[in-house]
């Protein structure tokens, strides 16, 4: 499998489609043959980034829209999540290990490292107009050209 | 609805061995809380297991979620140890630096094991 491919979802800002969205990606990433644990961390990096759009981006209104779109070109995953949200205003703050604006929500502030880690490339893109916007890449080598 | 994640309770003394099945996230971290928020508070639990065989996904909604009741646990002088993590799982830990706070083990058995020791 290789050449180009892509994919978009929209939908509504409430926890039940974090699942969904996971698994819908994860779909879609099957295509090029990625070993489980490769599976695993884009299941992860979705989750952390629509769970971010949700709870952050729209402050927990399940009437905002996020949208997930994800690309294959070649052996690569091109992921771009989306929300109209609040916006982050000091990305660099938000960026740190551990640093979380809500701690009274249990979160740990861990959810961008993770992103980090866990993809090739990582960008934030946010505003206060216009959301925030997360696009990540990350190299496939597919289990079957490892035997080649 | 059909919930993606289970949570099993069971009372070995004064243990509680708390077993998660299914996904951990944003969406289920909630039946974890109150799950176990309500079996230490009304229990005669001393300390607590984590038995994560079954847990096939977690992400950081699942180390807040855990982390705020480790800090419950510990602040009523008990401890919390974790046992049969799958290696995505036990990743997370690693990278969150809560591999370093809880104490992990291969078994349920071990777990309890180690726990006795201690009290
Ligand atoms: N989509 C978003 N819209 C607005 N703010 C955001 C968004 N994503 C992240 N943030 C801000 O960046 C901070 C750090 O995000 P990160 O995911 O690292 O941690 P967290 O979500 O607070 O905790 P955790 O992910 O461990 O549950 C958040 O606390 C929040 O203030
Ligand atoms: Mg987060």
């Amino acid at each position: 499998m290789s050449g180009h491919n892509h994919m978009k979802l929209s939908f509504a800002s409430r926890s039940e489609n974090e699942s969904f969205a996971r698994v819908s990606v994860a779909a879609f990433v099957s295509q090029l043959d990625p070993t489980l644990e490769q599976l695993d961390e884009i299941k992860t990096v979705v989750s952390e980034a629509v769970t971010n759009a949700i709870i952050h981006g729209y402050d927990g209104r399940t009437d905002g829209i996020v949208t997930v779109e994800a690309e294959i070109d070649g052996d690569t995953i091109s992921l771009s999540v989306s929300d109209q949200g609040r916006g982050i205003e000091d990305l660099d703050l938000a960026r740190q290990p551990l640093y979380t604006s809500r701690p009274e929500l249990e979160r740990s502030g861990m959810g961008f490292t993770i992103m980090e880690n866990f993809m090739d490339e990582f960008d934030v893109v946010s505003s206060e107009a216009g959301g925030t916007s997360l696009r990540m890449k990350k190299r496939i080598e597919s289990k079957k050209a490892l035997f080649n | 609805m059909k919930m993606s994640l289970q949570v099993e309770l069971e009372q070995q003394r004064n243990v509680l061995i708390v077993r998660l099945r299914g996904e951990l996230d944003h969406h289920t971290a909630d039946i974890v809380r109150y799950k176990m928020e309500d079996a230490i508070l009304r229990g005669r639990c001393d300390h607590v297991v984590l038995s994560l065989k079954d847990l096939q996904f977690m992400d950081s909604s699942g180390l807040g979620v855990i982390l705020g009741r480790y800090k419950l646990i510990k602040g009523r002088g008990g401890k919390m140890v974790v046992c049969d993590t799958q290696p995505s799982v036990k990743r997370l830990f690693e990278l969150s630096g809560l591999f370093k706070i809880l104490s992990f083990y291969d078994s349920e058995r071990s777990a309890v094991a180690g726990l006795e020791v201690v009290s």
